[in-house]
């Protein structure tokens, strides 16, 4: 027993203990246990919402890909800030309309947009589909972070099960309530481990951060910017697109953008966040540190360099609270991707089938599917063997889908027909599932195209195809009342 | 659509233009490699227009308000 797994043990039992005390004195119904009756404040959503960008994804996957690829990883400044740009006029008009129509979820909005029940249930499980991999990753972070700072005492199987299982008990427990108290402590604790790594591991190996830049380069010439192909400028640009457009169409920051009280907080958030999204850079002086102090990672155990170069430099104390850290930005994600996963089968998958079930039924519903969708995901960590990035950029491809029709529903008058939008998502997504089945590439695909084309995201692929299906149904379908008439008129 | 809107041109073009014109290592901008540094760069500026589109916004709906309760008078 040593001293770093006691504060890893203590991270567990206190994210335990907070979320299971979140219950107390509240009637656990739905709306409670979901969007926590609706009374959470501006400062919550806007924890709630930068929060997103702490996450296992940043601490492991951000250093990691830093590591492993160099420049490429630059790609997560980039989203950083577009995203932020688009939230100013994309989210004003999707609070004011679900305002309006008293809505829930992000399926509740196509399906009244369109006015399509069909609609939301085929959203709602593009969204579970989505966020499966994103818990996948989480639990995957999860099991490198106990398994790493516990000096190999406990497995990385082990770590899964045991972050799983607290995360699923918590969750069945308390809901949403048991993520929004840990949250609070998870920003604090990462926010100062990822400062104190990112200043202090270049000044004590390089004496600095432009020294160690300057030896990187001079050990790696060009590791520091983007390569000609693959990993090219073309790359990263269409990345930084297809992210950007994903980013508020996950179902939880559709679930945070409907829980603000005014939009004037939607406003704002535009130029608050970027300057927290700056904590990438220290995440990345992390990453960049271990390039030539831990060499010789590859593969997915890129995402070990965070935790490996920490091993190297600090006594098991501090690892232990490094590992505390890490335990926190895996598990309150988590824990918000599991309520909503299980609320979008309950509510709009569940529900759509059965449409006589009651508000209580739906509840023990969503309640009953949180351990089973933890099983699903525990699953799919310990088959896997991505890493951390090409999860989250294909679970990005995936959600990236609905943008197209969201879009075109917030216009005065929006042209897109309602079989439309479901074909063109169909279409979309089928697209990215194939891809990412067949590990197809823009340069597989298209080997005809020049080579700055060929290195485009595959992503976007899918995303140009839904378009053009968007647009051609439009024709086809609206055309056929006028046409239909028209028969009549003749005949 | 207000002229302050087309402020945001300035990060988006920073981000997406950017990477094909500096996919360069030197010079370093603040200690980091160039491509860093101009896309962390773009982030600040990013938060720095948009709060002049936010405030700027705000001061023009303030003005309409007003304008609107002294026209109703």
């Amino acid at each position: 027993m040593n001293s770093a797994i006691v504060f890893i043990v203590a991270a567990l039992a206190v994210a335990l203990a907070l979320g299971l005390r979140a219950r107390r004195g509240k009637d656990m119904n739905l709306e409670q246990w979901t969007v926590g009756g609706r009374g959470f404040g501006a400062l919550v959503i806007f924890l709630l919402m930068a929060g997103e960008i702490y996450t296992t994804f940043v601490f492991l996957g951000g250093s990691g890909y830093a590591y492993g690829k160099g420049g490429p990883a630059y790609y997560m400044l980039g989203y950083g800030s577009l995203c932020f740009v688009l939230s100013y006029w994309l989210l004003p008009p999707i609070w004011r309309y679900a305002k309006e129509q008293k809505l829930l979820s992000q399926p509740d909005f196509f399906a009244a947009k369109y006015n399509s029940p069909v609609l939301g249930v085929l959203v709602a499980i593009v969204g579970v589909v989505a966020l499966i991999p994103y818990l996948v990753l989480q639990l995957k972070g999860l099991g490198i972070i106990i398994n790493v700072a516990s000096y190999s005492m406990i497995s990385s199987t082990q770590g899964i099960w045991i972050g799983a299982v607290i995360v699923a008990t918590y969750v069945f427990v308390s809901g949403i309530h048991g993520s929004a108290w840990t949250s609070v402590v998870k920003d604090v604790l990462v926010m100062f481990v990822a400062v104190f790594l990112g200043l202090y591991l270049p000044m004590h190996y390089y004496g600095g951060i432009s020294q160690m830049f300057e030896a990187i380069e001079q050990a790696k010439p060009g590791f520091l910017a983007l390569p000609g192909t693959g990993l090219s400028p073309t790359w990263l640009v269409s990345t930084v697109v297809l992210s950007t457009l994903g980013f508020y169409m996950w179902p939880h920051m559709f679930t945070a953008t409907f829980a603000a009280k005014q939009e004037d907080a939607l406003r704002r958030n535009a130029y608050v966040l970027p300057i927290y999204q700056l904590m990438l850079l220290f995440i990345f002086f992390v990453g960049f540190a271990a390039v030539l102090q831990v060499p010789g990672l590859t593969g997915s155990d890129i995402d070990l360099a965070l935790f490996k170069i920490s091993l190297k430099t600090f006594d098991p104390w501090f690892v232990g609270i490094v590992g505390a850290a890490g335990v926190l930005t895996a598990l309150v994600p988590g824990s918000m991707i599991l309520v909503t996963t299980s609320t979008l089968l309950a509510n709009n998958v569940y529900r759509a089938i059965l449409p006589q079930s009651d508000s209580a039924r739906i509840g023990i519903v969503a309640k009953i599917m949180a351990p089973c969708v933890m099983l699903v995901a525990v699953y799919f960590t310990l088959g896997g063997n991505e890493t951390i990035v090409s999860l989250l950029l294909m679970a990005y491809a995936f959600v990236t889908q609905l943008f197209p029709a969201l879009t075109m529903s917030l216009l005065r008058n929006n042209p897109v027909t309602r079989s439309a939008a479901i074909i063109s998502i169909l279409v979309g997504e089928a697209t990215v599932a194939w891809m990412t089945m067949t590990k197809s590439s823009v340069a597989t695909l298209f080997p005809f195209l020049p080579p700055p084309l060929t290195d485009l995201n595959a992503g976007i692929v899918a995303l140009i195809l839904n378009v053009v299906t968007l647009a051609v149904v439009t024709l086809l379908t609206r055309d056929l009342p006028a046409t239909g008439r028209q028969r009549l008129n003749e005949a | 659509m207000r002229p302050a809107h087309l402020l945001s041109l300035l990060p988006i073009c920073g981000v997406l233009i950017g990477p094909f014109v500096f996919n360069r290592v030197y010079p370093f901008i603040l200690g980091m490699p160039f491509l860093l540094g101009w896309l962390a760069l773009s982030l600040v500026l990013t938060s720095v227009v948009m709060a002049c589109i936010y405030f700027s916004d705000k001061a023009a709906n303030a003005h309409k308000q007003t304008a609107s309760e002294g026209a109703s008078k």
